[in-house]
């Protein structure tokens, strides 16, 4: 089957398997930031943006994203780099491999909840696992983003 | 120091956050072969026939191989990770004849894309002839069924294996005697403990893939964390010259011990040589569950002898250590739960340590971060625990009056001296940190909850004493910049940038003047690998070696340049300068100087090994609040304190603790591991085998107490394996102050606290 979709602001055209996930057909595409942890939609290692809210890429049909919007990490830029910075301050980052997940889902909460409480953020994160950092890392990078954010000091 | 004890940023932080592709499976090319592996559905069998002719007709399949294309009477050889003769007994072929366990590999095929190969495996046909399996690993010594009947099994190290009783490993050591004082002693009293083979459960799943080079050499890509061993293992099964094999590693995602097993290489080393052609392996989440490398299963039964006074002078350990089917780490694991546990009672008189591992008919074992001694951890400090509350004494202070100190000599540590030590520190600091004496033992919250604290104490090595090899070499290349070649693994844990710290801090400059490589069988020095806490203890003092000697040909040369006596030269990390004449010339005239007309290389290769390996020290306390009435324990907060020594990288180090202490909770309170009566096990994936996330964890804090390791780097000891080690206990305990149920096995669920307190209700 044919589908039509932006990926990362792109409009791209292509010949599917109906049975293709999205998160092989990113990774076909080159988005090779979307990793696969699991297969049973538990480590969110896989999520994209399906039309900007944050989606398991290895739960969703390729075919689902037809005439929609797929954002990756690769598509993001800035807006996740300057996060980034912060927990790469706190050696919080590790081994690496649940980062873009995890990265993308810390964007998709900023967007939604500029100013989150700590329970609002482990609550809204507790999808990314991360066996590497025990999170706290994660959490003060977090915490000091949204400080800097504010006006603080980096 | 400018770049030691720096909490400098990872030299791949940005890349590796970004998403960029640098895992094995970004970097494998399109036109890879996908091999993907028939597993056992019965855990002892013999396949009495193999029909594979309608599966290879499906279009797209490449090779589909059996047992038959494989000489069952060859040599066997094992998947772990270890320095040659390895003590894990040669049991393996690439396809056996004889699955050993619900997962064990029937055959390998490989064919063009996976849609292909889900088909094919489908269609192969397999006749099994099932045997009755070993599945509890009490009854496996000695008994009637065998694991590994065959002839050809081979045990390299006297380790005390015998396959014909099951036996993987077997020794009694110990000191002074033990029978004697225990029958001096106030109160002797014996517990048993059991944990699970728990999963690491690393996100990067186990993947390789393989080509064939220019020279014809099968060239292996891997997420190891030990290259040379995994270039012998290849060579092992494929039973090819190691000048055939090259193997490197790009980042990986993940490791803690995992990958100090071969679980994924041989299957495309076999294909990519068999065929020529370039194939790969991705483990699924479920594969890497139910056939890898995981946390041997222990149970360990310790008898303490002390007095009313509470001064502990006997311990008589044993452990029962179930390797699963394969011997991997079997021999070695073991030897950990004796000698990491018993030594940090330095009062000890007389202490006694016996083991068997047995084979069993489930998934083999292997490296798991802690590596046996977070096993015996759980028991001693439960034990001590124990006596802690037959003694009515604050379990704080009953270490305090037991605990091993600076300079004392270690019997149960191979005798080695505590070369460096802050234990006594690290209680005091836990014990503030977590305002113990107010909280301990137990505080009601509400009509159905209480909070509970509970602490332990932890040890580790800094490297295999003797036996592990660090090396480096480090060169100047134009502009006066270096390139530094390791073989340690970094998986995650840093050592690329901490390893750039310590030869910075000697070449005085930049973390960021200096790259990295690594790891490559082809290109870098040889080092054992990145596993048994070694890499900055080890391969961070061959560094630190290296460095100093590059430094002394920077001098060579420049006071060659400068026309000065090459002991009136100094290099101040700029430039060398005559002390005479105060002339000077920059690094990068001299690296340019080096490039024509030059003798002398810029350049140093060395190695480093350790005879002694200095335990790294942790404690750990965990406040927890229990629901009384659905038995649900959340730890609220855990504080600990860790002396490695020097941390090189505080951030670095602060987040390793962190890390392993959430893992060592996951151990304590939610990772089980089951099988049913036919040997299948429940915990398949990530649905049933629950690792912790963000929401299951209050707050985390680590502080460090640092000792001064004279033989370390810079003062460093290792922190990696140390950190799993405290949460097991501590738990344990906190979960009898809240409940007044004592835990002996692993993991304490909330099932396990409800139904323990009903039934102490109904008494």
């Amino acid at each position: 089957m044919n589908i039509t979709l932006k990926l990362n602001g792109k409009k791209i055209s292509r010949d599917i398997e109906p049975d293709m996930l999205l998160i092989d057909f990113v990774r076909a595409e080159g988005c090779l930031s979307v990793k696969r942890g699991c297969e049973t939609a538990n480590c969110g290692l896989c999520t994209v943006f399906l039309n900007e809210k944050p989606v398991l890429s290895c739960s969703v049909l390729a075919a689902r994203a037809n005439g929609q919007s797929v954002t990756t990490l690769e598509g993001v830029g800035r807006e996740a780099e300057e996060f980034a910075e912060f927990v790469a301050d706190q050696g919080a980052e590790q081994c690496g491999f649940c980062n873009p997940g995890f990265v993308m889902n810390a964007v998709a909460l900023f967007r939604e909840n500029p100013d989150p409480s700590v329970d609002e953020i482990k609550e809204y994160l507790a999808g990314n696992l991360c066996r590497c950092s025990g999170y706290e890392g994660q959490l003060r990078g977090i915490l000091n983003f949204l400080e800097w954010k504010k006006g603080g000091a980096k | 120091m400018n770049n030691v004890n720096r909490p400098v940023r990872k030299k791949d932080a940005m890349q590796i956050l970004m998403g960029k592709p640098v895992y094995t499976d970004d970097i494998a090319p399109s036109n890879c072969l996908v091999v993907k592996v028939l597993r056992s559905p019965h855990a002892n069998a013999i396949i009495e026939d193999i029909n594979t002719f309608v599966a290879e007709k499906v279009p797209g399949i490449e090779a589909i191989y059996t047992w038959k294309d494989i000489d069952q009477n060859s040599r066997r050889f094992t998947l772990a990770g270890q320095t040659y003769p390895e003590p894990s007994p040669y049991d393996r072929l690439i396809l056996d004849r004889h699955v050993r366990f619900v997962g064990d590999v029937v055959a390998i095929v490989a064919g063009e894309d996976e849609k292909c190969v889900d088909k094919a495996l489908k269609l192969i046909k397999v006749k099994y002839n099932v045997l009755e399996p070993v599945l509890d690993f009490r009854k496996s010594k000695d008994g009637e069924i065998l694991v590994h009947p065959e002839e050809n099994w081979e045990s390299l190290c006297p380790v005390g294996a015998d396959n014909k009783r099951n036996l993987c490993a077997h020794d009694v050591s110990g000191s002074g005697d033990v029978d004697a004082v225990l029958a001096d002693c106030d109160i002797v009293f014996e517990r048993t403990y059991h944990t699970k083979a728990n999963q690491q459960a690393m996100m990067e799943t186990f993947r390789t893939f393989c080509t064939i080079d220019t020279y014809g050499r099968l060239n292996v890509v891997s997420s190891t964390q030990i290259v040379f061993h995994c270039r012998r293992i290849i060579s092992n099964a494929l039973h090819i010259p190691k000048s055939m094999i090259r193997v490197t590693k790009p980042r990986i995602g993940g490791g803690f011990g995992a990958k100090q097993s071969s679980v994924s290489e041989i299957y495309p080393a076999f294909v990519t040589w068999m065929t020529k052609k370039p194939s790969k392996i991705v483990f699924t989440r479920e594969e890497s569950q139910i056939a890898s490398s995981p946390r041997h299963e222990m149970e360990i039964t310790v008898r303490l002898g002390a007095m009313k006074d509470g001064h502990i002078r006997a311990v008589d350990l044993y452990t029962l250590s179930n390797t699963g089917a394969y011997g991997e780490h079997g021999p070695t694991t073991v030897g950990l739960s004796g000698h990491k546990s018993i030594p940090l009672y330095g009062r000890v008189e007389a202490f006694r340590f016996g083991y068997d591992v047995v084979y069993t008919n489930v998934m083999s074992a292997g490296a798991y971060r802690g590596y046996g001694a977070t096993q015996g951890l759980f028991a001693m400090e439960s034990t001590v625990n124990e006596l802690a509350s037959m003694l009515k004494m604050d379990p704080i202070e009953l270490r305090e009056k037991n605990i091993v100190k600076e300079g004392d000599i270690m019997p149960a540590y191979y005798g080695e001296p505590n070369s460096s030590c802050a234990l006594d520190r690290c209680l005091k600091r836990v014990k503030e940190m977590i305002d113990w004496d107010n909280k301990y033992p137990v505080r009601k919250i509400s009509e159905t909850k209480v909070r509970a604290v509970g602490m332990a104490m932890a040890m580790q090595g800094s490297g295999i004493s003797g036996v592990d090899v660090g090396s480096a070499t480090l060169k100047v290349n134009d502009d006066g910049f270096y390139t530094m070649r390791i073989a340690a693994a970094d998986m995650g844990t840093g050592c690329d940038t901490i390893l750039a710290q310590i030869a910075a801090e000697v070449l005085e400059c930049s973390v960021d003047d200096i790259t990295v490589l690594g790891a490559d069988t082809d290109a870098s020095p040889y080092d054992s690998g990145s596993y048994a806490s070694s890499t900055t203890y080890v391969t961070g003092k061959a560094v630190e070696k290296c460095a100093i000697q590059l430094k002394e040909q920077i001098c060579k040369l420049g006071a060659k340049l400068l026309g000065c006596d090459v002991d009136k030269a100094e290099f101040d990390g700029k430039c060398v300068t005559d002390i005479d004449s105060k002339k000077s010339i920059a690094l990068g005239d001299i690296a340019t100087a080096s490039m024509a007309g030059n003798d002398i290389a810029l350049e140093a290769a060395q190695s480093h090994t350790s005879k002694t390996s200095p335990p790294p020290f942790m404690v750990g306390a965990a406040e927890i609040e229990v629901d009384l009435q659905t038995g649900e324990v959340e730890v609220v907060d855990y504080a600990a304190a860790v002396d490695c020594g020097t941390p090189i990288n505080p951030n670095l180090a602060r987040v390793q603790a962190e890390g392993g202490i959430l893992q060592g909770i996951g151990m304590a309170l939610t990772e089980d591991i089951t099988y049913d009566d036919k040997g299948r096990m429940a915990q398949n994936s990530f649905m049933q085998y629950k690792i912790p996330t963000r929401v299951d964890i209050g707050r985390i804090r680590v502080e460090f107490e640092s000792s001064y390791e004279h033989n370390g780097p810079f003062g460093a000891k290792s922190i990696g394996e140390v950190v799993i080690n405290t949460p097991l206990g501590a738990v344990a305990d906190a979960v009898y102050n809240a409940t007044g149920l004592r835990f002996r096995e692993l993991p304490i669920t909330p099932e396990k606290i409800a139904m323990g307190l009903l039934n102490k209700d109904r008494q």
